[in-house]
């Protein structure tokens, strides 16, 4: 029984872990290789000071959320383990 | 003072530095020589990733390859960052709960089988070794241009620095060495930056700087644009690569830098799982510190370089132009004879580089022999772009010599990195967990050394006699980590049933495909065949974006044989089930 509840609490944790992975890496790629690449052309249109869009997520908005994505994910992560008690 | 005394005094500070620090953080263990005892700070840790990541080439020449490229310089910008957040989310802190000493450590585990682990030897030695042979010769050309020395000396006291920390402290001295060295490099690469960006735009920071405007009110970036299409240039937020290049080189690039041994290793020497996690974070932002500045350079020294020299008397430009084209790495040959440089669009020479012959011409220009017909009359190397914009830009002289200590900084740590993991992969991989397992502790040290030593050496003799082929390969060794690591180490922590066979036919099947078409369309086969046109690409695909491809078939290739073939043993299995729970990751070890 305790074997169970151990392996449950595992595989509970790793969906968890999973779901925030499909999230934050869909993030990743629209910013990039959406914005930053396939649709370039259509949000050139936009402009952000003297930036074009696009062109301005390719060379630096890009960056910036990758940056941001790696410190959301440590706090989700450290929230997570909290939850499941793998924290230490 | 002049820029060469302030060049030997900045050099000799920071050398000063960081053989204190190597003398200080001596190894005494195998466990410090090979991860720093896995005791250093998240912080800290990414210090050193990003030192170790920044190399020559991201100093020096990123910000001249995207000067010239525009737009299509954005695959180095986003793949180079990009792949951090995939270090971060896919493998970082899933190796570090594993808790061993490298990557092939992790393949031949959870793969069970020495084969694998072999395989991975090899890839490890082939990346590595592409790539250390290109910051040797960094090394060579940074001492030969700022202290006046030839390229050989110059890589021999590039040998011998590095030979000090990373022989007497292995990861522990490479690592805290790093760490200092990453100051100096942010430090010297920022200075300038916001001189020059301040002079243009009027804004110190230059990731505003870049989209702000210049004297006159139009934006700097519409007025380069409309600079680049009066010469004949593409406009310079456009590009010329197609789409799905763009897309496949970004994401080779990605992929490759999460697969990179060198890096994946600096994970090992942290304390904890969580710890793992957030140093891949500090890494990258403070990466991204660069790397948000070098397109915004890019753009300035683009602008100034076209507004000294289009169209301008050859006898009233400026006194960088001519100690540039002193050295070689500027060209000029007066085609239709008024005196002016004609700067436009296409190459001024046939053949890549200038043939300068010991003749001056009228106007005092160094002649050359392999001029064309073509309407431009200007050759301009990209590297310069980082080293010549303080002078363009008239900085003072202890921000050129700030420039050359920095790009020191950035060589010397990644062959120091580079350099570990090659001696590691043959102490460690091959000696203790192959040839060799009941090997002493101290003989293993001893052999990690050793190792090194030899491994300087190789790389020194590349560095000061750089076989053509090697310039070529380094932007390819992403292709091959690519190819072969990055799916067979994600495969290991996300698909249980993932089994040996599966991992050595995708990780075989991957690299060989991958060298296939790097010889068949970038670098030949030496004497047997020249690299085939572009116009026989596959799907259009360049060799550099290539890595993507041969990914996505080492993926489907492992799943397929994995899928038809026995599931991995239980005790596999566990270990799969115990990497993906944080909790007690203990010490990095080798047992």
């Amino acid at each position: 029984m305790f074997m169970n509840n151990k392996k449950e609490k595992a595989s509970a944790y790793w969906k968890e872990n999973i779901r925030y992975l499909i999230l934050l890496l869909t993030i990743w790629f629209l910013v990039s290789f959406g914005a930053g690449i396939l649709f370039r052309e259509a949000l050139n249109e936009f402009r952000l000071g003297g930036f074009k869009l696009g062109f301005w997520f390719a060379q630096q908005g890009s960056i910036y959320v990758f940056v941001i994505l790696i410190f959301i994910y440590v706090k989700l992560m450290n929230k997570l383990d909290k939850k499941y008690g793998y924290d230490e | 003072m002049s820029v060469q005394v302030w060049t030997w005094i900045l050099v000799g500070v920071t050398f000063t530095l960081y053989f204190g620090i190597a003398i200080w953080a001596r190894a005494g263990s195998t466990k410090e020589f090979y991860v720093a005892g896995g005791g250093v700070s998240p912080l800290a840790n990414g210090m050193a990733t990003a030192a170790d990541w920044m190399s020559a080439a991201s100093f020096i020449s990123m910000a001249g390859i995207i000067s010239f490229a525009g737009y299509d310089g954005s695959v180095y910008l986003m793949g180079w960052t990009g792949g951090y957040v995939l270090l971060a989310l896919l493998l970082a802190p899933y190796l570090r709960k594993f808790g061993k000493f490298t990557v092939p450590d992790f393949i031949g585990d959870r793969y069970y089988s020495n084969t694998a682990r072999t395989v991975a030897i090899v890839c490890a030695l082939i990346v590595s070794f592409t790539y250390v042979a290109g910051q040797m010769r960094g090394v060579g050309i940074v001492f030969s241009q700022f202290l006046q020395v030839d390229i050989t000396l110059g890589v021999i006291i590039g040998m011998a620095v590095v030979l000090v920390f990373a022989f007497l402290g292995g990861m522990k001295g490479i690592t805290y060495t790093q760490v200092a060295q990453y100051c100096v490099l942010i430090f010297a690469f920022m200075v300038p930056a916001f001189f020059i960006s301040m002079q243009m735009t009027g804004n110190p920071i230059p990731q505003f700087g870049m989209g702000g405007k210049v004297e006159g009110g139009t934006f700097l970036l519409d007025k380069l644009d409309t600079l680049h299409t009066q010469l004949g240039f593409n406009e310079y937020t456009s590009g010329t690569k197609s789409t799905w290049d763009v897309f496949a080189i970004t994401l080779a690039l990605m992929a490759g830098t999460a697969g990179l041994p060198h890096v994946i290793v600096r994970f090992f020497t942290v304390p904890k799982v969580k710890d793992a996690r957030k140093s891949a974070g500090y890494a990258l932002l403070l990466i991204a510190i660069l790397y948000t500045t070098a397109p915004a350079i890019a753009v300035f020294s683009r602008t100034n370089l076209i507004e000294t020299v289009s169209n301008k008397e050859y006898k009233t430009i400026p006194e960088w132009f001519r100690n540039w084209e002193n050295t070689g790495l500027i060209a000029w040959s007066d085609k239709n004879k008024d005196g002016k440089i004609q700067y436009v669009a296409g190459s001024a020479l046939s053949g890549k580089k200038p043939v300068f012959t010991e003749k001056r011409g009228v106007n005092g220009e160094r002649l050359i022999s392999n001029a064309n017909n073509a309407a431009n009359e200007l050759y301009v190397d990209r590297d310069i772009m980082v080293l010549a914009n303080p002078e363009i830009a008239n900085l003072p002289n202890w921000v050129i010599a700030l420039v050359a200590a920095g790009g020191l900084a950035a060589a010397l740590s990644t062959a120091a990195g580079l350099l570990l993991v090659i001696s590691t992969s043959i102490s460690h991989d091959l000696i203790k967990k192959q040839l060799k397992p009941d090997i002493s502790e101290k003989g293993e040290l001893l052999a990690a050394r050793i190792a090194i030593l030899v491994a300087i050496i190789i790389a020194g003799v590349f560095g000061i006699y750089p076989p053509g082929f090697v310039a070529a390969v380094v932007a390819l060794a992403f292709g091959l980590a690519a190819a072969s690591f990055f799916p067979a180490i994600v495969l290991g922590i996300f698909d249980k049933r993932m089994n040996k066979e599966g991992a050595i036919a995708g990780m075989v099947v991957g690299i060989s495909l991958m060298l296939f078409y790097m010889i068949k369309y970038k670098t030949g086969l030496i004497g047997v065949m020249d690299p085939r046109p572009m116009s026989e690409w596959w799907f259009g695909t360049s060799p550099e974006g290539f890595g993507t491809f041969a990914m996505l078939v080492n993926v489907i290739i492992s799943i397929i044989v994995s899928r038809v073939t026995p599931a991995p043993p239980k005790n596999v299995q566990e270990i799969v089930e115990s990497i993906r729970i944080p909790s007690g990751a203990g010490e990095a070890t080798s047992h």
